[in-house]
């Protein structure tokens, strides 16, 4: 992330932080922007499932998607130095996640020198009908502040 | 009690690997126990989350604690019923809180209790580590929602598990 300078584009440093984290290509996520707007995808697959009966998406992968989700509109948002460190995450479990592709948007609700408020929704079908919900806290690393970062 | 320890175990096993995600992050089964269970799952390459680091993504330790969050929900519930096979079981919500990364290039274990079984509702506390508990990387509690036939909570089982009160 160092090389996600200021001068850099939203769609460069989405693309340098999809590129550069192991774990995106493990999820098989990917995330598509139309102006400032950022909606991430999750294609199906099947060593995703965490319940074979229904079959249902695994809980802990659609936090992980909402997280990851919520991490790269922070670099869309801003030049970060470093990747964000997830400070608190509580997910709500809405509905199953079926065996289709999910999308999410997240919502910086609020951005200071340090800290970062993030909400994040995640759907199939519809947007209306949301599978689940997280809200975060986010220590960033800006370039202003890299005096005060911590290590 | 009326818990099988052997059930739990069979369990245990199935939890670790039976589920594609699981099996995918090569969870590891560690220990299972009337009210809580503990599991691990392997530091590789493609689960890092922090390139700079080599630290496992956050994400996988998400997936971790709710597996053996919802782990610990099973093992009360054969403790307390003999069974659990016939309840469906949803997350409601899952709050961790990340008070260090993980050490890079280790195994990560997640500890989980459910403290607390009412009719409806099992809560559940748990915590992520290399080694030690009491130096976590991570904290979550966990409230899971019985989705199937309401189970009958009465009898001497329930004492273990801290009474059998219902919501």
């Amino acid at each position: 992330m160092n090389d996600a300078l200021p001068s850099t584009t939203r769609e460069e440093r989405l693309a340098a932080m999809l590129g550069a984290v192991p774990y995106f290509r493990f999820l098989g996520m990917t995330a598509d922007l139309a102006g400032d707007e950022m909606t991430a995808v999750l294609p199906f697959a099947d060593y995703l499932v965490g319940n074979v009966m229904i079959p249902a998406l695994h809980g802990g992968v659609i936090g992980a998607f909402l997280e990851m989700t919520a991490l790269c509109q922070l670099a869309v948002r801003e030049p970060l130095r470093r990747l964000p460190k997830t400070i608190d995450v509580t997910i709500e479990y809405l509905r199953p996640g079926r065996a289709q592709t999910t999308y999410a948007r997240a919502d910086v609700r609020k951005i200071g020198r340090r800290i970062a408020n993030v909400h994040v929704e995640a759907w199939q079908d519809q947007r209306a009908t949301p599978v689940a919900a997280l809200r975060g806290h986010f220590l960033l690393s800006l370039p202003e502040a890299e005096e005060a970062a911590p290590a | 009690m009326t818990f099988d320890p052997q059930a739990m175990a069979e369990l245990g096993a199935r939890m670790a690997q039976g589920t594609p995600q699981a099996a995918a992050l090569n969870f590891r089964l560690v220990s299972v126990a009337p009210d809580g269970a503990a599991m691990a799952v392997p530091w590789r390459e493609e689960l890092v989350g922090d390139p700079e680091t080599g630290v496992m993504a956050g994400g996988v330790v998400t997936t971790l604690l709710d597996h053996v969050c919802g782990l610990s929900v099973s093992c009360a519930m054969i403790a307390a019923r003999g069974s659990f096979m016939h309840f469906g079981m949803a997350t409601l919500d899952l709050r961790i809180d990340y008070m260090r990364p993980a050490e890079p290039r280790r195994e990560v274990i997640a500890l989980a209790r459910c403290y607390k079984l009412t009719r409806s509702i099992a809560f559940v506390r748990a915590s992520a580590f290399e080694e030690d508990e009491a130096n976590p990387i991570a904290t979550a509690q966990a409230a899971f929602a019985f989705t199937g036939p309401r189970p009958p909570l009465d009898g001497p089982a329930m004492e273990a598990l801290g009474g059998g009160s219902v919501s």
